[in-house]
């Protein structure tokens, strides 16, 4: 018999990936978020102080999609040892993908009540090009938002990884390729609205998108999509696999000559992740209403691997922890001290590397075991399979 | 001393060849029908100009244990890089067995095709407990598909425990390996290579950082390796080399400078005049 | 006119001391109020005597000719000359009535002076004039060109005449002229001249524009020629806009080239120590400006140590605050380097203001030198790829020769053994990097004579730099100069095809491929240590 042959289903082993107090945590947040949240939202009324108001659910629900990609940031970067600083455009080209979609329900309710999104008809454009066609389709939208950015990432990544480029260089040259990435999409020649992007969306599958009910639909997916997410990368860091994984960040060369071909564990993962990211593209831009150019900024990238670094790499609940930290702490700043913001983003990356390598859960890991016993016994590096609960 | 007992392995693809004349080789599968497991012929490497290997030609047979010295920048560890696919060689060939040519192969495959390979320094994964490092390293199918689905079964399980008494780890078991000293993480990383079932170990400096009670227990198991596998040691401990007592390889600039029992070579004024000066 | 009047001033002394005379029938038409006229009596004087005709012309155009009773007589101040003998009146006459020209006359006047200061002793001023006679030559000028060619012997003056000479031929109604001219304008290199050959070989109406053949023919050659001609200039022009545009990544990527290249880290910081050095130099031309306002020309030579310092003091501090802390750490240095890097920009912005600051050029680099007629190297180019040389050569020197540089390659190549044979390993480190700052500082001067500069002016530059170095390969000066000039020549030729824009997402693109093929770059490092 084949030692790896899986003696229960699938379905049965991933579900096993969270253990108990892993479910519990994962039912009290979907319960908050698909029950709670929706009757505090639309039958609350809004004088009552129980009531959430639509700033809460468009804050909450940006920050869930943010945590997805926290998550998936910090699979490659956090166990696989890959700083990657181009998740900022498979975000983006999920969100676009979707956004495309979001366009054509638009409809003649444009500025110019033409069947052609605004900013064609402003081009002169007589018809949807090519890579529009198709577009008016969920179905096929949802497709592209998934296989595009994962086919850019296999493709990219596959050339990038055998030829062994790791490290800092990797991060340099995602970097340049998300860069070009922007450069081209200002360009409104490329098709997908230049500077401005897409936004004035209406509809949604014919609901409007403004509606509260549609915001509590989206928001109760996002929280859906993250508790997914949360429990694929849980599996797959206690799997084999995740142990590959740590092991070629820890050692490559060990990896390699004990006979792991490196190259399709990072591709694997590389992959995912993007694709990751990219669904959690394809729910931000409905929430928040607009995609242009600037989220495939260098500096958004770098973003996302503060919020990893601030929760605490190499742990799954690290990331979510971080993504809303930093988030908030972000709108409050923008909104109260919005001159101090890039102090306290600036200082927010120096302080995390140099003081909190493990993050916020390594602090209070740190904090819990100096409190039980004296120090004197260091925990060493990452905590593979850290709890995520 | 012969506590390691390797298993049989049912799975014909992951068999080894047998010495028998006249048997069908699959495509892949190390044919060792003249004895001989690694042919070096005329292997040069340089490095700007510089020569690392120098027409280095060297063969070793099947179950054979032996051991190569050589002053600082002899080209040990150079070699054992380009065996293991680690450097290319800018000429020469290398051949495992009669019919694979290992340099067009990667590192995984060789490794694949089974050679195992110690480093100088001590190479573990020391966030990983001493278990999944013996766990990874076991021999199985290692690609990713199959490491996404992998349980590990009561043979696999008996056969990691059975390589952590061998190499005396069992009561750290679920400590992370970086935890251990300097050599019990050299007893570690021979225990993931044995793991690995390789017919060729390649051995660099195994008994550095290890005590005189340890290195003596290293030697012995490694006496009991030779016959089933093939051993080559780089070592510069002579007391080691004695115990070990095979044939012993000279390297100098690159080349081989003399071959034979530890006595001759030792007795040989070349390699006299190589180690005391020039 | 002002030029014109500039002109003047050398030029009324050197003919006032000419004395000769007009016929003053020549002068007579001048008066009357007929243009016609007075364009025929002004090509009849210029022919006659070209040098006395000068002042009076001058004068004409200057609306200081007046007629005084029977005479024209020129004013100069309170003074009155006679026109025809250029002897002075005195007393002055009482009447005198001031001759006015209309702008056709006007123009006529223009081209019929440039052609007469053809003959000034003076190289400069002849050349000047040839410069503007070929813009309008047309075949009334031929006598008077011809005796300038005549008299010409400066070589560059000659040639220009005679591409003036042909231009004016072609108006000619003799077949044989015009072939002659056509032939000799084929030597130019003059886009206009190229305007001016086109019709000759285009149909109007069903008609040839020009009617013989022979000359159609010689038109076509020689525009070929001329078209050969600028297509050079065009790729010269190309290669140099280029180069200069390679220096300035060189400016960028040579610090970049120490502190990533040679000390390995990696540090995302380096576009705001540029900025750093760009608003140095403004402060200094501030400074300048408010305190020693006669050398405000001069203020960029103050700039460039205060640049180089402001920016390795940054850079110093950033190394003993953080960085020194994450050496073997690349990735956090990465994210610790960018918090820096959003610091300085805030800082920046909260000190100076959101808006760009205004930095100008100093006066002496202004202009440029025209090469041939459509290739001009502007000077603050020339001076920024003078600068990068300069700062190359001094890193180099630096590097190479000094005993910091010594250390800086001791402590890269073997860390522990250089603290082993007592080199102070952590000064090096600090000093090293103080060095890549203070380079980037120099190179954020150099940048604000040609771009913005503003809090966000380093994010431009981050991504172009890292580029460079990478592309050149790691440790390595030469390659990160040779990637810098071919990066630079090799996007200006590639957006005169494709734009900016996709020229510059074709180069990102072509060098994430090849550092997949190459990933140690251009000039790589082989060796048991390097790890690739």
């Amino acid at each position: 018999m084949h030692p790896s042959l899986p003696r229960q289903p699938f379905i049965v082993r991933l579900a096993c990936a969270f253990g108990v107090r892993g479910w519990q945590m994962a039912g009290l947040f979907l319960a908050f978020a698909l029950i709670a949240v929706p009757v505090m939202h639309l039958v609350v009324p809004p004088e009552s102080p129980l009531h959430l108001s639509t700033y809460f659910i468009t804050l909450t629900g940006k920050i869930l999609c943010y945590a997805i990609v926290a998550v998936a940031m910090d699979l490659i970067w956090g166990y696989g040892g890959i700083l990657s600083l181009g998740h900022g455009l498979f975000f983006a080209l999920g969100g676009y993908a979707f956004g495309m979609y979001l366009m054509r329900q638009i409809g003649r309710d444009g500025s110019y009540q033409s069947d052609l999104p605004d900013f064609m008809v402003f081009l002169d454009w007589p018809e949807l090009p090519w890579f529009w066609l198709g577009s008016d389709s969920i179905l096929w939208v949802a497709l592209l938002v998934l296989v595009v950015p994962a086919l850019i990432a296999f493709i990219f990544g596959y050339f990038a990884f055998r030829s062994r480029i790791k490290g800092v260089y990797f991060s340099i040259i995602t970097q340049a390729l998300t860069y070009a990435s922007m450069l081209l999409f200002f360009r409104n020649e490329t098709g997908f609205g230049g500077n401005n992007g897409f936004t004035d969306f209406k509809r949604i599958l014919g609901f409007s998108i403004t509606a509260p009910e549609t915001r509590v639909v989206l928001f109760a997916l996002s929280a859906l999509a993250l508790v997914a997410t949360l429990l694929l990368a849980r599996y797959l860091v206690t799997s084999r696999f995740g142990r590959v994984l740590t092991a070629i960040r820890d050692a490559e060369a060990r990896v390699m000559f004990i006979g792991y071909d490196p190259l399709w564990y990072k591709l694997f993962v590389w992959t995912l992740s993007a694709l990751l990211c990219a669904l959690a593209g394809a729910l931000y831009v409905p929430q928040v209403g607009i995609i242009n150019p600037s989220e495939m900024s260098v500096a958004n990238s770098i973003e996302i691997a503060i919020w990893v670094a601030v929760g605490g790499r190499g742990t799954l609940i690290g990331p979510v922890l971080g993504a809303f930290l930093v988030n908030l702490a972000k709108s409050w700043f923008t909104v109260s001290f919005p001159e101090y913001w890039l102090f306290f983003l600036g200082t927010l990356f120096i302080v995390a590397t140099l003081y909190l390598p493990q993050g916020v859960i390594g602090l209070y890991a740190r904090l819990r075991a100096g409190r039980q016993r004296p120090p004197g016994n260091p925990t060493v590096g990452a905590a593979s399979g850290a709890q995520p609960s | 001393m012969s506590a390691l007992a390797l298993p049989a392995n049912d799975n014909p693809d992951w068999d080894s060849g047998t010495a028998e004349l006249g048997h069908v080789l699959k495509p892949g599968q190390l044919d060792l029908s003249h004895k001989v497991i690694l042919y070096l012929e005329d292997i040069t490497v340089s490095f700007d100009g510089f020569r690392a290997l120098n027409k280095l030609s060297l063969t070793i047979d099947s179950g054979e244990l032996r051991c190569i010295i050589g002053p600082n920048g002899a080209g040990k560890t150079t070699m054992m890089d380009v065996i293991t696919g680690k450097t290319r060689p800018d000429e020469g060939t290398i051949f495992f067995g009669q019919t694979i040519d290992l340099t067009r192969l990667s590192e995984p495959e060789i490794a694949h095709i089974g050679i195992g390979r110690k480093f100088q320094k001590p190479t573990i994964f020391e966030n990983h407990t001493v278990f999944e490092n013996l766990e990874l390293a076991m021999k199985t199918d290692k690609r990713v598909w199959r490491s996404l689905f992998a349980v590990l079964d009561s043979a696999a399980s008996d056969r990691i425990a059975e390589t952590l008494g061998l190499i005396r780890l069992s009561a750290h078991a679920a400590r992370p390996a970086g935890l251990l000293s300097h050599g019990e993480k050299q007893w570690l990383e021979i225990g993931m290579l044995l793991m690995q079932e390789p017919k060729l170990l390649l051995l660099d400096e195994p008994v550095a950082g290890m005590t005189d009670e340890e290195s003596e227990r290293t030697g012995e198991l490694f006496l009991s390796l030779a016959g089933r596998h093939s051993l080559v040691v780089v070592e510069h401990d002579m007391a080691f080399v004695r115990q070990l007592g095979g044939k012993v390889s000279v390297l100098h600039e690159g080349s081989v400078l003399a071959e034979g029992r530890l006595e001759e070579v030792q007795a040989d004024p070349r390699v006299i005049e190589v180690y005391l000066g020039r | 006119m002002r030029k014109f009047g500039l002109l003047l001033g050398g030029w009324l002394f050197y003919v006032s001391s000419l004395c000769a005379a007009i016929d003053p029938a020549l002068l007579a038409p001048l008066a009357v109020d007929d243009s016609e006229k007075r364009i025929a009596a002004i090509a009849a004087l210029a022919q006659a005597a070209p040098e006395a005709a000068l002042p009076v012309l001058t004068a004409l155009a200057d609306e200081s000719l007046a007629v005084a009773g029977e005479r024209i007589v020129r004013l100069d101040g309170e003074r009155v000359f006679d026109a025809a003998s250029n002897r002075e009146i005195a007393p002055p006459p009482a009447e005198r009535e001031p001759i006015s020209i209309n702008n056709r006359v006007r123009r006529e006047l223009a081209a019929a002076l440039a052609a007469l200061r053809l003959f000034s002793s003076e190289r400069e001023v002849r050349w000047q004039a040839v410069q503007e006679v070929a813009a309008s030559a047309d075949a009334k000028m031929l006598p008077l060109l011809d005796k300038a060619l005549a008299g010409e012997t400066d070589p560059a003056i000659r040639n220009r005449l005679r591409l003036a000479h042909a231009q004016a031929s072609l108006g000619s109604d003799d077949p044989a002229i015009r072939l002659g001219a056509v032939v000799a304008l084929g030597e130019s290199s003059d886009p206009k001249v190229r305007q001016l050959l086109l019709p000759l070989t285009e149909k109007r109406t069903e008609t040839w524009v020009e009617a013989d053949s022979a000359v159609r023919a010689a038109a076509r050659t020689s525009l070929r020629a001329i078209e050969q001609r600028l297509a050079w200039a065009d790729n010269l022009t190309r290669a140099f806009t280029g180069l200069s545009l390679g220096s300035i990544l060189l400016l960028a990527a040579l610090g970049l080239a120490i502190t990533y290249g040679v000390m390995g880290v990696i540090n995302m910081a380096h576009g705001e120590l540029l900025m750093v050095g760009a608003y140095a130099a403004w402060a200094t031309q501030s400074v300048f400006r408010a305190h020693l306002p006669d050398l405000l020309d001069w203020y960029l030579l103050a700039a460039i140590p205060t640049g180089f310092l402001a920016a390795a003091l940054v850079g110093v501090l950033m190394e003993r605050v953080v960085i020194r802390h994450l050496y073997g750490r690349p990735l956090e240095t990465l994210l610790a380097t960018w918090g820096i890097s959003l610091f300085l920009m805030q800082v920046a912005r909260t000190l100076f203001g959101a808006q760009n600051v205004e930095v100008a050029n100093p006066v002496w680099m202004a202009g440029g030198i025209e090469v041939v007629p459509n290739l001009l190297l502007p000077w603050n180019r020339i001076m920024i790829i003078a600068f990068s040389i300069a700062v190359l050569t001094a890193v180099w020197a630096m590097l190479n020769l000094s005993r910091l540089g010594m250390f800086v390659r001791a402590v890269t190549q073997n860390r522990a053994m250089a603290g082993c044979v007592g080199v102070p390993t952590g000064r090096v480190d600090t000093l090293a990097f103080g060095l890549g700052a203070g380079i980037a500082g120099l190179g954020g001067v150099a940048l604000s004579q040609i771009a913005n500069v503003g809090p966000d002016m380093g994010q431009g530059y981050i991504v172009d730099s890292f580029m460079v170095v990478v592309l050149g390969g790691v440790g390595q000066l030469a390659g990160a100069v040779w990637a810098a000039l071919g990066l630079g020549v090799f996007t200006k030729f590639l957006e005169g095809w494709t734009g900016a824009v996709v020229a510059k997402i074709i180069v990102l693109v072509l060098i994430i491929i090849f550092i997949q093929k190459r990933p140690q770059g251009l000039f790589a490092l082989k060796g048991r240590f390097v790890d690739a």
